[in-house]
């Protein structure tokens, strides 16, 4: 193998296993850090910079980087890193402000258009006004916020924090055109923007038409999304004792808990697919389960059941998973009878579509077959050249993260087009590394690892949180159960820097590390490296960290899997051949070289 | 600070054949100089012990004063142990070993621990033969005192006070060849490779094992001139023959080519398999071992591997026809048979 290239910035950033993972690649371990210090309003400026929504996602994030944690591979559980996020909003003082930096003195004359008040406009928005620009945002709803106040019910996100978080940005001086819906692109590109974003989401629920009695109980039958936006508004205030959930993605728990605050007393979710295969978080499955919401899973809709022109049932085909030799997956029937389940309403919950009703196509704005924008890759650029989408309005439902990610993305474009520069040629990331030496045994991180287990979150009684929706459910974490949660961090940022001129090769570090991630061998190829070493080291995804030719021939070489950060190999050797470095990795945003 | 070693350990790592972690065989975490070729020999112990699957408890680990003597601190956690006075290694585990024949006996000492205070107790523990495996970790100095130099130090090291040493050095694997180990090999701390699969096979043999492991003091004996730095001992260090242990149940899978390999069977059946190098040393004879080494000093080589073995060496128990159980499992009638076996035994003098 070829020495790894630690001056790559990439290299050490995927070691950042969290980071790495998120979109927006938030600087995970040095938030966490900042909590447990009790440095709450530096752990949330961390968050706001790169993700935006500290407060929103503490809640509701769809935390791709728990699955990736280096910890949940050591033990059972991840760090409760999103959970640790709304700890720092929870704590950030009261009189947090935008630093100065963030609000210019003087506009740069250029003018945005952003259509859809969602996460992707939103941080558009707050990339775009500190460079000066002005920024008028459309909207239909009388709030900013898009989704996350329409479809995200109250119990899981108070409006309080949505409003807090978005104010945050309309008030650094967006011109909100709200409860304005777009009709027409053709108006808006008339009105001589100097760019356009497009981050109106995939607003429409998929429906069932053809399934056998669909349009007879009509009046019983509901798109899940558009339910939950009737609910948020005030025009649904009740629903039947008995509901069908028909889904298995977050948006169908977010249905069947509201249900349950609605009156429904016999709310069930049904699934296609088997309950390992749903889309829903694991976590909001549970949430789910706990409030007394049955899981059907392998439970195909077959047909309506109407009766004296109302709904009283569906039927569903019993089915098992089975896979061919690629993997792919066949629901196959299983032969027993249709199952009848009797309820008064249904929601349907089986997906979002993009669409677009509102962009004219003589406009010179394609679209490919499934209906969404072709875009430039990594610039979000659309075949308008001034025309920009984002967030699911790009590449179909996601989430907020990826909104956020895609936010910033659009930004750097928007701005390196109005300045005449080639969207290619993106800023770099902004890179820092600091040693972490203080004395022999010092450390300026805690390099003692926890060996605590997740911190459970609070919530608030079942019997009292079913009677109002808006009530919310997780109390989140104290500041003390904070800190526990904070310390269960492996510092994966703190990096094992190898310096090979300075290595003796005594094996001190070798015999030293707990987790045996440390080899002395012949060099080799990967797989063939991979076989050699002192501990399997299975996880292709995780890098082997390979140094130059020793004295004696051979090369170290390090299985990143699962370090635990513990800098027991840098304090045992002998002529600091081994260095724990901080490596502080930042995205490049708007605005940066 | 690190006081303690973080409790995860690599979750795909396999337990050994009696079920053993290898944390089984850790112990505290270290506090002898960062660097120091101890660490590398206690890892090569837990090694080998986990290896072989030997029970923790079936282990006693004994001790003189020294770093090296510190070290049982830092390796098999959960066996028996024994630190001892300065030098009194030997003789504790000579009464130890008397008393129960069935644990394994790991003693382990130093350059100063046996080569000057202890060398009585060394020499008259390698005349017996005793069933233990004997680890001498060599740096050439006192390390615990500042680095003075040790009875092993070569005449001419020059250590980190700069002044070379003017005494003649004590070779300990001479020595334990010529007053009658059964068991005797030389090894490198920076090279486990070498030293491991001699661990194991020194603690399958029946007598006394003598290792002596070169293991440099990377604080005081670490320097340039010194001929027990690191750099010194990888570039002037020549193997007897590289070699495989097999141990005893295990099955042996490489077929190995007539003529360049000499196979060695010790007491419990288990095999070490040498596969020569261009000379042609018999390491079942005394006298070529002790040819060997002189040759390779005068050359200003260190010679390491497995340099003699006796197969069919006896213990100190044969020897002295102990019972052949241990005595915490001998009953009162073992142990008073009675008046009629005191008559029979009366009878043979009469």
């Amino acid at each position: 193998m070829k020495p790894t290239d630690i001056s790559n910035p990439e290299y050490f950033h995927k070691v950042i296993d969290c980071q790495f993972a998120c979109p927006a690649h938030t600087p995970v371990p040095e938030y966490i850090r900042l909590i447990s210090e009790k440095r709450y309003d530096e752990a949330y400026m961390i968050n706001w910079v790169s993700n935006v929504f500290p407060g929103i996602l503490g809640r509701v994030c769809d935390r791709p980087c728990e699955p990736a944690c280096r910890r949940g591979r050591v033990e059972k559980d991840p760090v409760a890193i999103c959970r640790l996020k709304r700890v720092a909003a929870d704590n950030c003082s009261p009189d947090f402000t935008i630093p100065a930096a963030y609000v210019p003195n003087t506009k740069n004359g250029k003018k945005i258009a952003l259509i859809g008040g969602g996460p992707a406009s939103l941080t558009v928005a707050r990339d775009l006004i500190p460079l000066g620009y002005e920024v008028d945002l459309y909207d239909d709803q009388a709030k900013g916020g898009g989704f996350m106040r329409s479809q995200v019910p109250s119990f899981r996100l108070p409006e309080k924090v949505l409003d807090k978080e978005v104010e945050l940005i309309l008030n650094m001086g967006v011109n909100t055109v709200f409860n304005t819906y777009v009709s027409s692109m053709k108006t808006i590109l008339e009105k001589k923007y100097d760019a356009v974003f497009v981050g109106t989401g995939a607003p429409r629920g998929r429906d069932l038409p053809d399934l056998p009695g669909r349009k007879e109980g009509d009046a019983g039958v509901h798109l899940g999304i558009d339910w939950l936006a009737s609910v948020v508004f005030g025009h649904v205030k009740s629903v039947g004792k008995r509901i069908l959930v028909i889904g298995g993605g977050n948006t169908a728990m977010d249905c069947c808990r509201t249900a349950r605050r609605l009156g429904g007393e016999d709310v069930r979710i049904l699934v296609r697919s088997p309950r390992e295969e749903m889309k829903a978080s694991p976590w909001e499955i549970e949430d789910a389960l706990h409030e007394d919401i049955p899981l059907y899973d392998n439970h195909v809709p077959k047909e309506f059941v109407v009766e004296q022109g109302k709904l009283v049932g569906m039927r569903f085909e019993k089915v098992t998973a089975e896979y061919d030799d690629q993997g792919k997956r066949k629901l196959v029937s299983t032969g027993e009878p249709l199952v009848f389940m009797a309820c008064d309403e249904v929601l349907l919950a089986v997906g979002q579509l993009n669409a677009f009703p509102w962009i004219e196509k003589d406009l010179g704005i394609e679209f490919d077959s499934w209906g969404l924008p072709i875009l430039g890759k990594g610039t979000f650029q659309s075949t308008l050249e001034h025309v920009f989408f984002g967030g699911d309005a790009a590449f179909g439902p996601k989430n907020i993260i990826t909104a956020v990610a895609h936010g910033h993305e659009a930004a750097i474009s928007i701005d390196l087009f109005l300045r005449g520069l080639p969207l290619n040629q993106r800023p770099t990331p902004s890179v820092t590394m600091a040693g972490q030496k203080m004395g022999i045994h010092d450390w300026l991180y805690d390099n003692q690892i926890s060996e605590e287990q997740r911190q459970v979150v609070p919530t608030v009684e079942k019997v009292k949180s079913l009677k109002d929706r808006l009530i919310e459910v997780e109390l989140g974490y104290d500041q003390e159960h904070g800190h526990t949660e904070a310390m269960r961090c492996l510092n994966c940022d703190v990096q094992t820097v190898f310096h090979v001129a300075e290595c003796i090769e005594c094996d001190a570090c070798v015999d030293a590390c707990p987790e045996r991630c440390i080899n002395f061998i012949e060099n080799g190829s990967e797989e063939e490296i991979r076989t050699r070493l002192l501990a399997p080291a299975p996880e292709l995804n995780q890098g082997l960290y390979v140094s130059d030719v020793l004295p004696t021939g051979k090369v170290m070489v390090k299985d990143e899997n699962v370090c635990l950060h513990c800098g027991i190999c840098a304090e045992r050797c002998p002529t600091s051949a081994w260095e724990m470095q901080k490596f502080f990795y930042r995205s490049p945003q708007a605005g940066q070289k | 600070m690190t006081f303690f070693r973080p409790g995860f350990r690599h979750p795909d790592l396999p337990p050994n054949e009696a079920g053993y972690e290898l944390r089984d065989y850790e112990g505290g975490i270290s506090t002898l100089c960062a660097g120091c070729g101890h660490d590398s020999v206690n890892a090569a112990i837990i090694r080998a012990c986990f290896e072989l699957a030997i029970e923790p408890h079936k282990v006693v680990k004994l001790s003189g004063i020294g770093c090296s003597s510190k070290s049982p601190a830092y390796f098999l956690g959960k066996s028996h142990g024994f630190n001892s006075v300065h030098g009194r290694m030997p003789s504790i585990a000579t009464g130890a070993n008397m008393a129960n024949r069935d644990l394994i006996y790991l003693g382990v000492s130093g350059d100063g621990d046996t080569a000057s205070i202890g060398m009585g107790q060394f020499a008259h523990a390698v005349r017996r033969n005793l069933n233990m495996v004997y680890i001498v970790m060599n740096n050439g100095c006192y390390g615990l005192t500042k680095g003075q130099y040790s009875a092993t130090a070569d005449k001419g090291s020059i250590g980190k006070k700069g002044e070379p040493n003017q005494l003649e050095s004590i070779d300990l694997c001479e020595i334990a060849i010529q007053l009658g180990a059964g068991f005797v090999g030389r090894s490198f701390s920076g090279d486990k490779q070498q030293l491991v699969p001699m661990l194991k096979a020194a603690l399958s043999y029946e007598g006394m094992s003598f290792v002596d492991v070169i293991s440099p003091c990377v604080t005081f004996n670490n320097t340039p001139g010194s001929t027990k730095s690191y750099h010194w001992v990888r570039e002037h260090r020549e193997a007897t023959n590289t070699f495989d242990f097999v141990p005893f149940r295990q099955e042996i899978t490489t077929e190995y080519a007539e003529g360049k390999t000499e196979a060695v069977t010790l007491h419990d059946e288990s095999v070490i398999y040498l596969h020569k190098g261009d000379g042609n040393l018999q390491i079942t004879d005394r006298r070529q071992a002790m040819d060997a080494l002189e040759e390779h000093k005068r050359k200003g080589l260190i010679l390491t591997g497995i340099l003699y073995v006796d197969p069919e060496g006896e213990d100190t128990h044969v020897i002295l026809h102990t019972t052949k159980r241990a005595l915490n499992a001998l009953g009162e009638k073992d142990l008073c048979p009675g008046n009629d076996a005191l008559a029979d035994i009366n009878d043979r003098f009469r």
